[in-house]
């Protein structure tokens, strides 16, 4: 289940980033994969449409969400939390 | 040079079914944001707004009305009365054909969209009321205004998101000044609280869902409101020789494009726009104490539009004060400089600047005066008032003390 969200995650990403799957290094904020705030509200619809959960993010504190967007691990990591407690693993 | 100066006004919104209440509310600093009440609430994220209660348009219009009169319209109509009953204009014969209306609306009939589509798509149904188009069309309300008051001249609606009653009225502005009409009646309209108009807000993840604070370090975003101002504007010796009483002169106007972002607000754009309504006006930067701010609540809005100012006015930025009246009536999007002008009318004629309220925490990216919570006294010689739209659209509007 780990591996698959983590795919579709990438996927997602890349789709919005115009990169290969294989070319999005987790370690990379959406920034320096050049997405802006507008690509980031769409990655999160995206995201929020594949697994069918809510993502808690407001454009307006993104810091302060409990949804980490500091990194595409990050975002994997609180996706697959998300993913547990709304769908129940 | 043709002067032009405002003759009349009428509102509905959140605060006020009039003028007089909506101006006490401000001076008050009272908040019309409140819990929406609107079908399928349920399935909503964002769930307040500064929404018109109490309000029964079965009071007020009769059923051949209502079926062609979307909220939006209604809106408009009631402002329209306000501003023109007892204003002492007939209009007939040259008067007419010199008198126009121009209206900002956003999104139109937006509750005739969402009705109709719940109609064909949710109950299935394969018919329609015959009066759908001509209901939900931006132009409807001016078009039914200039029915109403006999007004033959220049009209139509003007739709630049978040920018078009600042548009409608400085083009009002133009026309009257550029020779083309006497009377302009303008200002705008919207009503988008409705399920589908706050769920494609909900989509774009800038709404608060508790409160709107403009400029307060913990903003979290912008509450939509709705409602209407309509104004009166006229040839200044129109006005004088038949002895109108004067709420303010419209003295400049700006508008200018971004060319960069569909949202993204810019700093330039911003400032260039402010710049080029002094300019117009002819007013030197100290010459204005006070701003209507945009002043969403969004954190993007409210800094860039601090540093616009700051650009703009230099020194003079930290003795003038600008203050967002949305924290009060929300967003009216479309309509939202038509309500915001009432407040700019109020600093000139009596001195007193509406507040920004909900502020709790000072940002040193909004370092300006704010008024922030409760309303203050200020002699004001001339203000403006902002807005910038979604899609880089900015329209400026100069007022100074009636003359």
């Amino acid at each position: 289940m780990s591996d698959t969200i983590r795919d579709k995650v990438i996927a997602i990403i890349a789709e919005q980033a115009v990169l290969e799957p294989g070319d999005i290094d987790p370690e990379a904020s959406l920034a320096d994969l050049g997405i802006d705030s507008l690509g980031l509200v769409e990655s999160i619809f995206a995201i929020e449409e594949a697994f069918d959960i809510q993502v808690p993010f407001n454009a307006n504190e993104p810091d302060q969400s409990d949804f980490d967007i500091s990194s595409v691990a990050a975002i994997i990591a609180a996706v697959e939390g998300l993913v547990a407690e709304q769908k129940g693993g | 040079m043709r002067r032009v100066v405002i003759t009349g006004q009428g509102t509905i919104n959140a605060l006020g079914h009039d003028v007089p209440k909506t101006l006490e509310a401000m001076r008050e600093g009272r908040c019309g944001i409140a819990e929406l009440e609107l079908r399928d609430l349920d399935r909503l994220s964002v769930r307040i707004g500064g929404q018109v209660k109490g309000y029964d348009p079965e009071a007020l219009f009769n059923r051949q009305q209502i079926a062609l009169y979307d909220r939006f319209t209604q809106f408009t109509l009631i402002a329209a009365h306000q501003a023109l009953d007892g204003c002492g204009l007939t209009f007939a014969g040259e008067l007419a054909t010199r008198s126009g209306v121009v209206l900002g609306t956003a999104g139109g009939g937006v509750n005739t969209w969402d009705e109709n589509y719940r109609t064909v798509y949710e109950e299935g149904k394969n018919r329609v009321h015959p009066f759908v188009v001509p209901k939900l069309m931006n132009n409807a309300a001016a078009s039914h205004v200039s029915m109403e008051w006999n007004l033959k001249g220049p009209s139509f609606s003007v739709a630049t998101a978040c920018a078009s009653s600042n548009h409608a009225m400085g083009l009002a502005f133009q026309l009257i000044r550029g020779g083309l009409a006497d009377v302009m009646v303008t200002g705008g309209s919207e009503a988008m609280l409705s399920f589908g108009g706050v769920k494609a807000w909900e989509g774009l993840r800038v709404m608060s869902k508790d409160a709107c604070r403009p400029f307060s370090a913990n903003r979290n975003g912008m509450v939509q409101g709705e409602g209407a101002a309509v104004f009166v504007f006229e040839e200044y010796e129109h006005a004088r020789k038949r002895g109108a009483e004067i709420l303010a002169e419209v003295v400049g106007f700006a508008m200018t494009s971004d060319a960069a972002d569909i949202v993204m607000p810019s700093k330039q754009g911003a400032a260039r726009t402010i710049s080029g309504a002094l300019k117009d006006a002819r007013l030197n930067p100290s010459d204005v104490c006070y701003i209507n701010a945009h002043g969403t609540g969004t954190a993007a809005n409210d800094k860039v539009e601090c540093a616009a100012v700051a650009d703009a006015f230099g020194h003079h930025a930290d003795d003038l004060m600008i203050s967002s009246t949305k924290s009060m009536h929300g967003h009216l999007i479309g309509g939202t400089g038509a309500v915001e002008l009432l407040a700019c009318i109020m600093a000139l004629r009596d001195g007193i600047i509406a507040p920004t309220i909900g502020y709790e925490e000072a940002d040193p990216e909004c370092a300006l005066d704010v008024v922030p919570n409760v309303a203050r006294e200020a002699k004001v010689e001339a203000c403006l008032s902002n807005a910038f739209a979604f899609g880089g659209f900015n329209a400026v509007i100069a007022l100074r003390r009636a003359p």
